[in-house]
């Protein structure tokens, strides 16, 4: 049943734009994916190595600007010498994105970890405001508040086999599926291997996780650059989705709401930030409906607090602990005994 | 009487002092263990045997003198450098991954041991595939040794106390010691619990681990020690087999107290 319940769920997303023919809807569901990836990458570095980072959107920030400039091109002077780069496909600026912001993150890592807890979420919150500043002031570069418009949708596609440019929300919707497909098996094997365990082993106990002979730097570092590599890919998503990016996507709000999908679904473990996710993408469009803005972000305020109150573990852990009492399982920490003995 | 120094020794202590502010918690100790020995290192509470044991295995570092083991002085590496030599330790109060499973927590022991690499792992390659599967039989292989393979689903904070304090030593183990140091590995056991450690600590003998024991049970120090190492107020008092430990003078007198004789 824990096996296949994730074939399930990928089954019906797979099918979602078939029958849901609401652009509106699709376009909140891609947004809505696009912030799960993020969230998802948050939750290496909150869930599984128990480090707080309260900054993480510089990294979807990052990722997004230099997918941005990556496809759009552009021309600076620096100290007085003039780079110019003319626009390449936006898939490179996915690398790009993707490579900057998990370098970013290997920085972040090296300088940050020397410090941890309360530390360490100031110097994350103090990287996020110093890389906000810059798109700020730097107009040359980025346009600054004026926003860098115009950037190109994904393109997919050879030469012999022809391009497919992703106009429509249901083409982005599959992408974006794709991506978070693909980072939840990342992320899978990760903490299903010894790498994955030494990032637990650390937030569990480090000084017997040392005596172990489990690096700390090492394998924090890692959790950052993994976590740094997927927020930035999943910017580089929102850029080529949103079509124009401007520095208010640095904006703290938007790290929130990365650290309450991945709380309220369940720190720590795979499917919480999927299930924070996607009840924190949908519910402000559902309450929309119904509610008056106000109310509606009273609303969703309140829906934090009660779930948090309720399910201090999270959505995912409580969802287990109730059908996992018969079974005794639970899910990416169990381990299967016997399995090993047999082989 | 300081240990002269010894051709065979794996693990060397020499000259070592360990000052906190004004407190000499530790002047001028010289010891070594034999490859295969099992030495207890022994004295009244606040000798310094746990400052030792510290500092043998890089979690503090020593105000002068200097600890080798097999020849690389430990001056200076941090306590996974040190473990990466194979010289492993346990800890006095009960040191566990405690939330998760007992088999995750020898698993996680065994990080040394692994030879997957990452790109092999996100790829979940077979080669990696058939390195986790090894660490998982190892993994077995290892909670079937200590005695706890039984309770392997179990969390690990839910375990009995003396389990608790075998799994201690299987997450030692997993980090395939040469060397292995126990920090009061029993106390706080009942009869039963000691015995089936003694037991435990024999089956390692047997295998050729070198074992260093910091212990208060003088029953269980006196019966499996090939040698005792003495400290008293950061001093090393006496050196030598049980038997010349229990008739040493300077010993009862540390233990005992002036003017009474041992019975």
């Amino acid at each position: 049943m824990n096996r296949f319940l994730p074939l399930i769920v990928l089954a019906f997303f797979v099918s979602v734009p078939l029958w849901l023919t609401d652009q509106y809807y699709l376009h909140t569901l891609v947004v809505c994916g696009i912030f799960m990836l993020a969230a998802m990458s948050l939750n290496l570095l909150l869930g599984y190595t128990g480090q707080l980072s309260l900054g993480h959107v510089a990294f979807f920030g990052i990722g997004a600007y230099v997918s941005a400039l990556t496809s759009l091109g552009f021309s600076v002077s620096i100290f007085g010498y003039q780079i110019t780069h003319d626009p390449w496909p936006p898939v490179v600026g996915v690398v790009l994105g993707g490579a900057v912001a998990g370098l970013c993150g290997y920085l972040i890592g090296k300088l940050a970890f020397r410090v941890r807890g309360a530390y360490f979420v100031i110097v994350t919150v103090s990287f996020a405001e110093v890389i906000r500043l810059i798109s700020l002031n730097w107009i040359e570069l980025t346009n600054g508040p004026l926003a860098l418009p115009g950037i190109p949708p994904l393109t997919l596609g050879f030469e012999p086999i022809g391009y497919l440019t992703l106009w429509d929300k249901a083409a982005n919707f599959y992408v974006v599926l794709t991506f978070i497909v693909v980072t939840y098996i990342i992320i899978k094997r990760l903490i299903d291997s010894p790498y994955g365990r030494a990032m637990i082993a650390l937030r569990e106990n480090e000084t017997l996780a040392t005596s172990v002979g489990i690096s700390v730097t090492r394998y924090l570092v890692l959790a950052a650059v993994f976590a740094g590599t997927i927020a930035g890919v999943s910017g580089t998503l929102y850029a080529h989705y949103i079509q124009i990016i401007d520095p208010a996507i640095f904006m703290f709000l938007n790290t929130v709401t990365m650290v309450i999908m991945v709380i309220t679904g369940g720190k720590g473990t795979l499917a919480g930030p999927v299930v924070g996710g996607l009840i924190f993408g949908i519910a402000p469009v559902i309450l929309r409906k119904y509610v008056g803005p106000e109310v509606q972000w009273i609303l969703y305020g309140s829906l934090m607090i009660l779930i948090v109150f309720v399910l201090p573990e999270g959505i995912v852990p409580a969802i287990e602990r109730w059908f996992g009492r018969a079974s005794a399982k639970n899910s990416e920490l169990a381990l299967e005994p016997g399995k090993g003995a047999r082989s | 009487m300081t240990a002269a120094q010894n051709p065979n020794a794996i693990l060397a202590v020499e000259n070592v002092a360990m000052h906190f502010g004004g407190l000499i918690a530790i002047s001028d100790m010289n010891f070594h263990v034999n490859e295969g020995e099992l030495v207890s290192l022994i004295g009244p509470n606040g000798a310094g045997k746990t400052t030792a044991f510290n500092i043998i295995t890089g979690f503090q570092r020593p105000t002068k003198g200097r600890v080798t083991f097999r020849g690389t002085s430990l001056g200076g590496l941090k306590p996974h450098q040190v473990t990466a030599l194979g010289l492993v330790r346990t800890f006095q109060r009960t040191n566990l991954f405690d939330k998760i499973s007992v088999f995750e927590n020898v698993l996680i022991g065994l990080h040394r041991k692994t030879s997957a690499r990452l790109l092999g792992t996100l790829l979940s390659l077979p080669r990696e595939r058939k390195a986790e599967a090894e660490l998982r039989d190892q993994a077995w292989e290892i909670l079937r040794l200590v005695g706890i393979e039984h309770q392997a689903k179990e969390r690990a904070a839910s375990l009995p106390y003396g389990d608790q304090r075998l799994l201690g030593v299987a997450l030692a183990l997993a980090a395939q010691p040469s060397a292995l140091l126990l920090d009061e590995p029993v106390s706080g056991m009942n009869a039963t619990e000691t015995g089936r450690f003694i037991e435990l600590v024999n089956k390692l003998r047997a295998r050729g681990t070198t074992i260093l024991l910091v212990e208060h049970d003088m029953p269980m120090v006196m019966g499996i020690s090939d040698r005792i190492v003495v400290l008293n107020y950061g001093r090393i008092i006496a050196n030598g087999t049980p038997k010349e430990i229990q008739n040493d003078p300077d010993v009862i007198q540390a233990y005992l107290g002036q003017g009474v004789k041992h019975a």
